[in-house]
Protein backbone atom coordinates (compact mmCIF):
# COMPACT_ATOMS: atom_id res chain seq x y z
CA UNK A 1 0.00 0.00 0.00
CA UNK A 2 0.90 3.71 -0.66
CA UNK A 3 1.97 5.18 2.26
CA UNK A 4 0.33 8.15 2.97
CA UNK A 5 1.16 11.08 5.27
CA UNK A 6 -0.96 13.93 6.25
CA UNK A 7 1.02 17.30 7.23
CA UNK A 8 -1.91 19.75 6.48
CA UNK A 9 -3.16 19.95 9.64
CA UNK A 10 -3.34 24.07 9.85
CA UNK A 11 -6.10 23.27 7.25
CA UNK A 12 -8.07 21.01 8.71
CA UNK A 13 -8.10 17.78 10.96
CA UNK A 14 -9.79 14.28 11.22
CA UNK A 15 -11.98 14.18 13.65
CA UNK A 16 -11.02 12.00 16.95
CA UNK A 17 -13.27 9.27 17.74
CA UNK A 18 -14.06 10.13 20.59
CA UNK A 19 -15.89 13.50 19.14
CA UNK A 20 -17.37 11.77 16.81
CA UNK A 21 -19.36 9.06 18.95
CA UNK A 22 -20.13 12.36 20.88
CA UNK A 23 -21.69 13.57 17.15
CA UNK A 24 -23.99 10.33 16.25
CA UNK A 25 -26.26 10.17 18.33
CA UNK A 26 -27.30 13.58 17.47
CA UNK A 27 -27.93 12.40 14.01
CA UNK A 28 -30.75 10.02 14.77
CA UNK A 29 -31.65 9.46 18.28
CA UNK A 30 -31.81 13.25 19.46
CA UNK A 31 -32.83 14.65 16.24
CA UNK A 32 -35.31 17.19 17.11
CA UNK A 33 -35.07 21.04 16.52
CA UNK A 34 -33.19 22.33 19.58
CA UNK A 35 -35.65 25.83 19.26
CA UNK A 36 -38.50 23.24 20.02
CA UNK A 37 -40.79 23.18 22.70
CA UNK A 38 -41.04 19.62 22.80
CA UNK A 39 -39.40 16.89 24.36
CA UNK A 40 -37.08 16.23 21.28
CA UNK A 41 -36.26 19.99 21.28
CA UNK A 42 -35.36 19.93 24.63
CA UNK A 43 -32.93 16.80 24.44
CA UNK A 44 -31.19 18.67 21.61
CA UNK A 45 -30.83 22.04 23.59
CA UNK A 46 -29.75 19.67 26.40
CA UNK A 47 -27.14 18.71 23.85
CA UNK A 48 -26.32 22.34 22.89
CA UNK A 49 -26.54 23.58 26.29
CA UNK A 50 -23.82 21.14 27.58
CA UNK A 51 -21.55 22.19 24.68
CA UNK A 52 -21.95 25.29 25.04
CA UNK A 53 -20.59 24.86 29.09
CA UNK A 54 -17.55 22.95 27.44
CA UNK A 55 -16.66 25.69 25.43
CA UNK A 56 -17.03 27.97 28.38
CA UNK A 57 -15.01 26.15 30.39
CA UNK A 58 -12.39 25.91 28.01
CA UNK A 59 -11.83 29.21 27.24
CA UNK A 60 -12.84 30.75 30.88
CA UNK A 61 -15.61 32.70 29.65
CA UNK A 62 -17.29 34.11 32.83
CA UNK A 63 -21.08 33.04 31.56
CA UNK A 64 -21.82 30.24 29.12
CA UNK A 65 -24.37 32.98 27.17
CA UNK A 66 -21.04 34.69 26.13
CA UNK A 67 -20.89 31.84 23.16
CA UNK A 68 -22.48 31.57 19.81
CA UNK A 69 -22.62 29.07 17.91
CA UNK A 70 -21.51 29.95 14.16
CA UNK A 71 -21.37 27.98 10.70
CA UNK A 72 -17.01 28.11 11.41
CA UNK A 73 -14.64 30.33 11.81
CA UNK A 74 -15.25 32.29 8.67
CA UNK A 75 -18.51 33.27 9.94
CA UNK A 76 -17.60 34.45 13.40
CA UNK A 77 -14.72 36.48 12.06
CA UNK A 78 -17.31 38.43 9.79
CA UNK A 79 -19.75 38.37 11.96
CA UNK A 80 -17.40 40.08 15.05
CA UNK A 81 -15.79 42.57 12.53
CA UNK A 82 -18.98 43.97 10.69
CA UNK A 83 -21.33 43.30 13.54
CA UNK A 84 -18.84 45.36 15.90
CA UNK A 85 -18.68 47.75 13.51
CA UNK A 86 -22.35 48.10 12.71
CA UNK A 87 -23.35 48.62 16.60
CA UNK A 88 -20.88 51.13 17.16
CA UNK A 89 -20.88 53.12 14.32
CA UNK A 90 -22.08 55.77 16.25
CA UNK A 91 -19.06 56.07 18.27
CA UNK A 92 -17.18 56.12 15.46
CA UNK A 93 -16.20 53.85 12.06
CA UNK A 94 -12.75 52.98 12.25
CA UNK A 95 -11.22 49.75 12.77
CA UNK A 96 -7.43 48.14 13.07
CA UNK A 97 -6.24 45.06 12.10
CA UNK A 98 -2.87 43.40 10.60
CA UNK A 99 -1.88 43.36 7.24
CA UNK A 100 -1.44 39.07 8.21
CA UNK A 101 -4.68 38.04 9.14
CA UNK A 102 -7.12 35.29 7.20
CA UNK A 103 -9.14 36.09 4.70
CA UNK A 104 -12.38 35.87 7.02
CA UNK A 105 -11.64 39.08 8.81
CA UNK A 106 -9.44 41.17 5.99
CA UNK A 107 -12.39 40.82 3.62
CA UNK A 108 -15.27 41.67 6.02
CA UNK A 109 -12.94 44.70 7.13
CA UNK A 110 -12.80 45.59 2.97
CA UNK A 111 -16.84 45.46 2.80
CA UNK A 112 -17.12 47.92 5.58
CA UNK A 113 -14.46 50.45 3.94
CA UNK A 114 -17.02 50.17 0.85
CA UNK A 115 -19.47 51.26 3.63
CA UNK A 116 -17.82 53.98 4.15
CA UNK A 117 -15.55 52.74 7.30
CA UNK A 118 -11.63 53.34 7.24
CA UNK A 119 -9.64 50.30 8.25
CA UNK A 120 -5.98 50.50 9.52
CA UNK A 121 -4.00 47.52 8.48
CA UNK A 122 -0.98 47.53 10.85
CA UNK A 123 2.58 46.13 8.65
CA UNK A 124 4.05 43.46 11.05
CA UNK A 125 7.90 42.71 11.27
CA UNK A 126 10.02 40.44 9.48
CA UNK A 127 8.79 36.93 12.50
CA UNK A 128 5.15 38.36 11.75
CA UNK A 129 4.53 40.16 14.37
CA UNK A 130 2.50 43.22 15.23
CA UNK A 131 4.34 46.38 16.19
CA UNK A 132 2.90 47.88 19.56
CA UNK A 133 3.87 51.23 19.04
CA UNK A 134 2.54 51.07 15.15
CA UNK A 135 -0.73 50.11 17.23
CA UNK A 136 -0.83 53.40 19.26
CA UNK A 137 0.03 55.37 16.24
CA UNK A 138 -2.81 53.84 15.13
CA UNK A 139 -5.40 54.47 17.62
CA UNK A 140 -8.14 57.14 16.85
CA UNK A 141 -11.08 59.23 18.68
CA UNK A 142 -13.30 57.15 16.48
CA UNK A 143 -11.86 53.71 17.08
CA UNK A 144 -13.99 51.31 17.62
CA UNK A 145 -12.41 47.97 17.25
CA UNK A 146 -8.78 45.98 17.36
CA UNK A 147 -8.80 43.18 15.76
CA UNK A 148 -5.27 41.16 15.92
CA UNK A 149 -5.64 37.07 15.43
CA UNK A 150 -3.81 34.65 18.13
CA UNK A 151 -2.02 32.90 16.09
CA UNK A 152 -0.96 33.10 12.34
CA UNK A 153 -2.06 30.35 10.20
CA UNK A 154 1.00 30.63 7.93
CA UNK A 155 3.75 30.76 9.63
CA UNK A 156 2.57 30.47 13.26
CA UNK A 157 3.57 33.68 14.80
CA UNK A 158 2.00 34.05 18.28
CA UNK A 159 0.53 37.53 18.61
CA UNK A 160 1.22 39.76 22.29
CA UNK A 161 -2.82 39.51 22.46
CA UNK A 162 -2.86 40.57 26.03
CA UNK A 163 -0.81 43.48 25.81
CA UNK A 164 -2.92 44.35 22.65
CA UNK A 165 -5.89 44.04 24.65
CA UNK A 166 -5.03 45.97 27.12
CA UNK A 167 -4.26 48.75 25.17
CA UNK A 168 -7.30 48.98 23.72
CA UNK A 169 -9.18 49.39 26.61
CA UNK A 170 -6.89 51.92 27.67
CA UNK A 171 -8.22 53.84 24.77
CA UNK A 172 -11.56 52.48 24.83
CA UNK A 173 -11.62 50.05 21.98
CA UNK A 174 -13.05 47.00 21.74
CA UNK A 175 -10.72 43.90 21.01
CA UNK A 176 -11.36 40.78 18.90
CA UNK A 177 -9.42 38.20 18.22
CA UNK A 178 -9.25 35.45 15.70
CA UNK A 179 -7.83 31.92 17.64
CA UNK A 180 -9.03 29.34 15.55
CA UNK A 181 -5.11 28.31 14.92
CA UNK A 182 -4.72 29.28 18.64
CA UNK A 183 -7.15 26.79 20.41
CA UNK A 184 -5.04 24.11 21.74
CA UNK A 185 -1.47 25.75 20.83
CA UNK A 186 -2.39 28.28 23.26
CA UNK A 187 -3.69 28.60 26.73
CA UNK A 188 -6.99 31.10 26.29
CA UNK A 189 -8.63 32.17 29.15
CA UNK A 190 -10.83 35.36 28.06
CA UNK A 191 -11.03 37.03 31.16
CA UNK A 192 -7.11 37.30 32.06
CA UNK A 193 -6.00 38.18 28.57
CA UNK A 194 -9.54 40.64 27.91
CA UNK A 195 -10.55 39.81 25.18
CA UNK A 196 -14.09 41.11 24.11
CA UNK A 197 -14.78 39.14 21.28
CA UNK A 198 -13.08 35.48 19.77
CA UNK A 199 -13.89 33.41 16.98
CA UNK A 200 -12.92 29.83 17.31
CA UNK A 201 -13.14 26.92 14.61
CA UNK A 202 -13.91 22.60 15.40
CA UNK A 203 -12.45 21.18 12.34
CA UNK A 204 -8.85 22.49 13.29
CA UNK A 205 -9.02 20.58 16.45
CA UNK A 206 -9.97 17.07 15.51
CA UNK A 207 -13.53 18.25 15.89
CA UNK A 208 -16.23 18.40 12.60
CA UNK A 209 -16.59 20.78 9.59
CA UNK A 210 -18.96 23.61 9.03
CA UNK A 211 -18.92 24.67 13.25
CA UNK A 212 -17.36 27.14 15.37
CA UNK A 213 -18.15 29.56 17.92
CA UNK A 214 -18.05 33.27 18.13
CA UNK A 215 -17.14 34.59 22.07
CA UNK A 216 -19.04 37.48 23.22
CA UNK A 217 -18.34 39.48 26.41
CA UNK A 218 -21.71 40.39 28.40
CA UNK A 219 -22.04 43.71 27.33
CA UNK A 220 -20.37 43.94 24.38
CA UNK A 221 -23.07 44.96 21.75
CA UNK A 222 -22.89 43.26 18.60
CA UNK A 223 -25.67 43.69 15.46
CA UNK A 224 -26.41 40.21 14.23
CA UNK A 225 -25.67 39.83 10.30
CA UNK A 226 -28.18 36.48 9.71
CA UNK A 227 -31.72 37.23 10.30
CA UNK A 228 -34.60 34.81 10.73
CA UNK A 229 -34.01 33.16 14.14
CA UNK A 230 -35.33 35.22 16.57
CA UNK A 231 -34.80 32.73 19.38
CA UNK A 232 -31.81 30.83 18.26
CA UNK A 233 -28.48 32.03 20.20
CA UNK A 234 -29.99 34.95 21.93
CA UNK A 235 -32.05 36.10 18.73
CA UNK A 236 -28.37 37.16 17.77
CA UNK A 237 -27.35 34.44 15.22
CA UNK A 238 -30.16 32.71 12.52
CA UNK A 239 -30.59 29.62 11.55
CA UNK A 240 -31.70 26.29 13.29
CA UNK A 241 -28.73 25.09 15.42
CA UNK A 242 -26.33 22.30 14.06
CA UNK A 243 -26.50 19.91 16.84
CA UNK A 244 -24.43 17.04 15.98
CA UNK A 245 -21.78 19.80 15.06
CA UNK A 246 -22.01 21.70 17.93
CA UNK A 247 -21.83 18.60 20.28
CA UNK A 248 -19.10 17.97 18.39
CA UNK A 249 -16.90 21.00 18.74
CA UNK A 250 -17.73 21.07 23.00
CA UNK A 251 -16.61 17.59 22.78
CA UNK A 252 -13.06 18.56 20.73
CA UNK A 253 -12.02 21.63 22.45
CA UNK A 254 -12.88 20.36 25.84
CA UNK A 255 -10.39 17.58 24.41
CA UNK A 256 -7.48 20.15 22.92
CA UNK A 257 -7.78 22.48 26.06
CA UNK A 258 -7.05 19.24 28.48
CA UNK A 259 -4.06 18.13 26.55
CA UNK A 260 -2.42 21.50 25.19
CA UNK A 261 0.45 20.99 27.25
CA UNK A 262 1.27 17.36 26.28
CA UNK A 263 0.21 17.94 22.82
CA UNK A 264 3.03 21.10 22.56
CA UNK A 265 5.72 18.84 23.72
CA UNK A 266 5.09 16.38 21.21
CA UNK A 267 4.82 19.11 18.41
CA UNK A 268 7.45 20.59 19.83
CA UNK A 269 9.59 16.87 19.54
CA UNK A 270 8.24 16.70 16.07
CA UNK A 271 9.01 20.03 14.43
CA UNK A 272 12.57 19.79 16.34
CA UNK A 273 13.18 16.76 14.50
CA UNK A 274 12.26 17.15 11.50
CA UNK A 275 14.41 20.47 11.12
CA UNK A 276 17.34 18.48 12.38
CA UNK A 277 16.87 16.14 9.91
CA UNK A 278 16.17 18.36 7.20
CA UNK A 279 19.29 20.19 7.99
CA UNK A 280 21.71 17.26 7.41
CA UNK A 281 19.99 16.51 3.84
CA UNK A 282 18.54 19.81 2.31
CA UNK A 283 20.62 23.05 2.18
CA UNK A 284 19.42 26.70 1.04
CA UNK A 285 16.46 27.05 3.00
CA UNK A 286 14.72 29.34 5.77
CA UNK A 287 12.28 29.12 8.16
CA UNK A 288 9.55 31.82 7.82
CA UNK A 289 8.06 33.17 11.20
CA UNK A 290 8.81 33.96 14.71
CA UNK A 291 11.94 32.07 16.34
CA UNK A 292 10.18 31.31 19.31
CA UNK A 293 6.92 33.10 19.74
CA UNK A 294 5.30 30.45 17.27
CA UNK A 295 3.10 27.48 17.08
CA UNK A 296 4.73 24.43 17.18
CA UNK A 297 2.45 22.28 14.88
CA UNK A 298 2.98 25.06 11.96
CA UNK A 299 6.37 25.20 9.57
CA UNK A 300 6.84 27.61 6.89
CA UNK A 301 10.25 27.02 5.02
CA UNK A 302 10.97 28.85 1.83
CA UNK A 303 13.07 26.41 -0.05
CA UNK A 304 15.63 28.90 -2.56
CA UNK A 305 15.22 28.56 -6.18
CA UNK A 306 12.03 26.25 -6.53
CA UNK A 307 8.82 26.95 -6.60
CA UNK A 308 6.10 25.76 -3.84
CA UNK A 309 3.74 24.39 -6.37
CA UNK A 310 5.97 22.12 -7.69
CA UNK A 311 7.30 20.99 -4.57
CA UNK A 312 3.70 19.92 -3.14
CA UNK A 313 2.48 18.26 -6.49
CA UNK A 314 5.59 16.10 -6.17
CA UNK A 315 5.41 15.24 -2.54
CA UNK A 316 1.75 14.72 -2.80
CA UNK A 317 2.86 12.29 -6.21
CA UNK A 318 4.51 10.66 -2.73
CA UNK A 319 1.73 10.44 -0.93
CA UNK A 320 2.75 13.56 1.49
CA UNK A 321 0.01 16.42 2.17
CA UNK A 322 1.30 19.51 2.65
CA UNK A 323 0.33 23.22 1.55
CA UNK A 324 1.53 26.52 0.01
CA UNK A 325 0.09 29.87 -0.20
CA UNK A 326 2.70 30.56 -3.02
CA UNK A 327 1.84 32.83 -5.98
CA UNK A 328 0.85 30.40 -8.68
CA UNK A 329 -0.95 28.45 -6.69
CA UNK A 330 -4.15 30.82 -5.92
CA UNK A 331 -6.28 32.71 -8.62
CA UNK A 332 -4.69 36.09 -8.02
CA UNK A 333 -1.32 35.10 -8.57
CA UNK A 334 -0.01 37.43 -6.00
CA UNK A 335 2.25 35.72 -3.70
CA UNK A 336 1.50 35.25 0.27
CA UNK A 337 -0.02 38.28 2.14
CA UNK A 338 1.57 37.36 5.36
CA UNK A 339 4.85 36.81 3.80
CA UNK A 340 4.55 39.93 1.27
CA UNK A 341 3.80 41.85 4.89
CA UNK A 342 6.72 40.32 6.68
CA UNK A 343 8.74 41.56 3.87
CA UNK A 344 10.20 37.77 2.94
CA UNK A 345 11.26 38.60 -0.84
CA UNK A 346 9.02 37.82 -4.08
CA UNK A 347 11.42 34.95 -5.41
CA UNK A 348 11.59 33.10 -1.21
CA UNK A 349 8.36 33.30 -0.68
CA UNK A 350 7.76 31.76 -4.02
CA UNK A 351 9.35 28.55 -2.33
CA UNK A 352 7.66 28.48 0.50
CA UNK A 353 5.54 25.53 1.92
CA UNK A 354 3.60 25.21 5.26
CA UNK A 355 3.74 21.97 7.10
CA UNK A 356 1.65 21.73 10.25
CA UNK A 357 1.83 18.63 12.11
CA UNK A 358 -0.22 16.28 13.53
CA UNK A 359 -0.34 13.97 16.72
CA UNK A 360 0.00 11.02 14.78
CA UNK A 361 3.48 11.83 12.82
CA UNK A 362 6.33 9.26 14.29
CA UNK A 363 9.62 9.53 13.70
CA UNK A 364 9.86 7.16 10.44
CA UNK A 365 7.48 9.71 8.95
CA UNK A 366 9.62 12.36 9.74
CA UNK A 367 12.18 10.29 8.31
CA UNK A 368 10.25 9.24 4.93
CA UNK A 369 9.23 12.86 4.47
CA UNK A 370 12.96 14.35 4.67
CA UNK A 371 13.65 12.04 2.21
CA UNK A 372 10.96 12.35 -0.14
CA UNK A 373 11.53 16.04 0.20
CA UNK A 374 15.46 16.14 -0.54
CA UNK A 375 14.90 14.13 -3.68
CA UNK A 376 12.23 16.63 -4.27
CA UNK A 377 14.06 19.57 -3.88
CA UNK A 378 16.99 18.22 -5.97
CA UNK A 379 15.28 17.21 -8.98
CA UNK A 380 13.16 20.64 -8.86
CA UNK A 381 17.01 22.49 -8.21
CA UNK A 382 18.78 20.22 -11.03
CA UNK A 383 15.80 22.10 -13.70
CA UNK A 384 15.48 25.41 -12.29
CA UNK A 385 17.42 28.70 -13.64
CA UNK A 386 18.39 30.00 -10.73
CA UNK A 387 20.96 28.93 -8.46
CA UNK A 388 19.59 27.93 -4.80
CA UNK A 389 23.14 29.16 -3.64
CA UNK A 390 22.86 32.57 -4.71
CA UNK A 391 19.50 33.65 -3.29
CA UNK B 1 -6.57 19.65 -10.92
CA UNK B 2 -4.71 18.91 -13.57
CA UNK B 3 -4.79 16.32 -16.99
CA UNK B 4 -2.27 13.53 -17.15
CA UNK B 5 -0.26 14.79 -19.97
CA UNK B 6 0.78 17.95 -17.36
CA UNK B 7 1.47 15.72 -14.71
CA UNK B 8 3.37 12.97 -16.93
CA UNK B 9 5.63 16.29 -18.64
CA UNK B 10 5.63 18.13 -14.70
CA UNK B 11 7.35 14.53 -13.05
CA UNK B 12 9.33 13.60 -16.65
CA UNK B 13 10.26 16.69 -18.65
CA UNK B 14 11.52 14.81 -21.65
CA UNK B 15 13.62 18.16 -22.49
CA UNK B 16 14.71 19.57 -19.03
CA UNK B 17 18.31 20.98 -18.15
CA UNK B 18 20.67 23.62 -19.76
CA UNK B 19 22.86 22.75 -22.92
CA UNK B 20 26.12 22.98 -24.07
CA UNK B 21 26.80 24.75 -27.31
CA UNK B 22 23.58 26.31 -27.01
CA UNK B 23 23.83 29.52 -29.58
CA UNK B 24 20.43 31.14 -28.64
CA UNK B 25 19.29 31.26 -24.70
CA UNK B 26 16.20 33.23 -23.86
CA UNK B 27 14.44 33.59 -20.68
CA UNK B 28 11.65 35.12 -19.76
CA UNK B 29 9.75 35.88 -16.57
CA UNK B 30 6.08 36.49 -15.36
CA UNK B 31 6.13 39.63 -13.10
CA UNK B 32 3.01 38.48 -11.17
CA UNK B 33 3.52 35.08 -10.51
CA UNK B 34 7.49 35.05 -10.53
CA UNK B 35 8.01 32.13 -12.81
CA UNK B 36 10.84 31.98 -14.79
CA UNK B 37 11.52 29.75 -17.50
CA UNK B 38 15.01 29.84 -19.64
CA UNK B 39 15.34 28.52 -23.32
CA UNK B 40 18.51 27.11 -24.89
CA UNK B 41 18.22 26.94 -28.57
CA UNK B 42 20.82 25.11 -30.92
CA UNK B 43 20.34 26.17 -34.33
CA UNK B 44 22.13 24.97 -37.47
CA UNK B 45 23.36 27.14 -39.99
CA UNK B 46 19.89 27.02 -42.34
CA UNK B 47 17.85 28.53 -39.38
CA UNK B 48 16.66 24.86 -38.42
CA UNK B 49 16.44 24.50 -34.96
CA UNK B 50 18.59 21.00 -34.25
CA UNK B 51 17.56 21.38 -30.20
CA UNK B 52 15.96 22.92 -27.39
CA UNK B 53 16.22 22.71 -23.59
CA UNK B 54 14.45 24.30 -20.93
CA UNK B 55 15.14 25.22 -17.32
CA UNK B 56 12.84 26.56 -15.18
CA UNK B 57 11.38 27.56 -12.19
CA UNK B 58 7.98 27.58 -11.70
CA UNK B 59 4.39 25.60 -10.85
CA UNK B 60 3.50 22.24 -12.51
CA UNK B 61 1.56 23.94 -15.94
CA UNK B 62 5.12 26.26 -16.23
CA UNK B 63 7.62 23.48 -16.24
CA UNK B 64 5.32 20.91 -18.23
CA UNK B 65 4.08 24.00 -21.14
CA UNK B 66 8.05 24.56 -21.15
CA UNK B 67 8.54 20.72 -22.17
CA UNK B 68 5.74 20.83 -24.82
CA UNK B 69 7.18 23.78 -26.09
CA UNK B 70 10.47 22.54 -26.86
CA UNK B 71 8.83 19.40 -28.56
CA UNK B 72 7.12 21.69 -30.84
CA UNK B 73 9.83 23.70 -32.09
CA UNK B 74 12.44 21.03 -32.67
CA UNK B 75 13.44 20.12 -35.99
CA UNK B 76 11.20 24.03 -37.06
CA UNK B 77 13.04 26.78 -38.94
CA UNK B 78 13.15 29.39 -36.80
CA UNK B 79 10.05 31.44 -38.73
CA UNK B 80 8.17 28.15 -38.03
CA UNK B 81 9.33 28.20 -34.43
CA UNK B 82 8.25 31.58 -33.58
CA UNK B 83 4.33 30.82 -34.93
CA UNK B 84 4.25 28.32 -32.01
CA UNK B 85 1.41 29.74 -29.83
CA UNK B 86 0.70 28.83 -26.44
CA UNK B 87 -2.60 27.48 -27.92
CA UNK B 88 -0.55 24.92 -29.67
CA UNK B 89 1.08 23.85 -26.46
CA UNK B 90 -2.32 23.75 -24.28
CA UNK B 91 -4.11 21.91 -27.32
CA UNK B 92 -1.58 19.29 -25.99
CA UNK B 93 -1.37 19.49 -22.27
CA UNK B 94 -5.14 19.58 -22.61
CA UNK B 95 -7.27 20.87 -20.11
CA UNK B 96 -5.81 23.79 -18.41
CA UNK B 97 -7.82 26.24 -16.07
CA UNK B 98 -7.88 29.96 -16.94
CA UNK B 99 -5.71 31.53 -14.37
CA UNK B 100 -3.19 29.09 -15.06
CA UNK B 101 -2.87 29.98 -18.66
CA UNK B 102 0.02 32.55 -18.14
CA UNK B 103 1.94 30.00 -17.61
CA UNK B 104 1.80 28.77 -21.04
CA UNK B 105 1.65 32.04 -22.36
CA UNK B 106 5.47 32.46 -20.66
CA UNK B 107 6.47 28.91 -22.78
CA UNK B 108 5.45 30.72 -26.34
CA UNK B 109 7.76 34.30 -24.91
CA UNK B 110 10.45 31.93 -23.78
CA UNK B 111 10.40 30.50 -27.69
CA UNK B 112 10.35 34.62 -28.93
CA UNK B 113 13.61 35.28 -26.37
CA UNK B 114 15.73 32.89 -27.35
CA UNK B 115 14.72 33.10 -31.30
CA UNK B 116 15.39 37.09 -30.22
CA UNK B 117 18.63 35.95 -28.75
CA UNK B 118 19.97 34.03 -31.63
CA UNK B 119 19.45 37.65 -34.12
CA UNK B 120 21.34 39.61 -31.32
CA UNK B 121 24.45 36.81 -31.61
CA UNK B 122 24.36 36.98 -35.16
CA UNK B 123 24.18 40.79 -35.33
CA UNK B 124 26.73 41.13 -32.73
CA UNK B 125 28.60 38.73 -35.23
CA UNK B 126 28.31 40.14 -38.61
CA UNK B 127 28.67 43.61 -36.45
CA UNK B 128 32.43 42.46 -35.54
CA UNK B 129 32.88 41.09 -39.32
CA UNK B 130 32.14 44.17 -40.36
CA UNK B 131 34.69 46.04 -38.00
CA UNK B 132 37.25 43.55 -38.37
CA UNK B 133 37.02 43.82 -42.16
CA UNK B 134 37.16 47.49 -42.42
CA UNK B 135 39.94 47.39 -40.33
CA UNK B 136 41.72 44.74 -42.90
CA UNK B 137 40.67 47.58 -45.82
CA UNK B 138 42.32 50.07 -43.22
CA UNK B 139 45.33 48.20 -42.86
CA UNK B 140 45.45 47.62 -46.35
CA UNK B 141 45.17 51.14 -47.47
CA UNK B 142 47.75 52.29 -45.08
Amino acid sequence: MERKIYLDNASTTYVSNEVLNEMLPCFNTIYGNAGSLHSFGRDAMAIVDRARDRVKEAINASKANEIYFTSGGTEADNWAIIGVAHAYANKGKHIITSQIEHHAVLHACQQLEKEGYEVTYLPVDSTGLVSISELLHAIRKDTTLISIMAVNNEVGTIQNIKAIAKIAHDYGILFHTDAVQAIGTLKIDVQDMEIDLMSMSAHKIHGPKGVGALYVKNGVRIDPITFGGINQERGKRAGTENVPGIAGFGKAIEIATKNYIINNKKLKMIREYFLEKLSEKVQFFQVNGHPHQKSNGILNISFYGVDGESILMLLDLAGIAVSTSSACTSKSLLPSHVLKAMNVPDEIAKGSIRISFGLNISKSDVDYVVDELEKVITKLRAISPIQAGRI
Amino acid sequence: MYTKTILDRFQNPRNAGGMHGANAIGQVENSACGDIIKMYLKIDDNSIIENAKFKTCGCCVAISASDIACDLIKGKTIDDALKVSSQDISKILGDIPQYKMHCVILAEESIRSAVEDFYKQKEKATKAAIRKTKRQIQEQQE
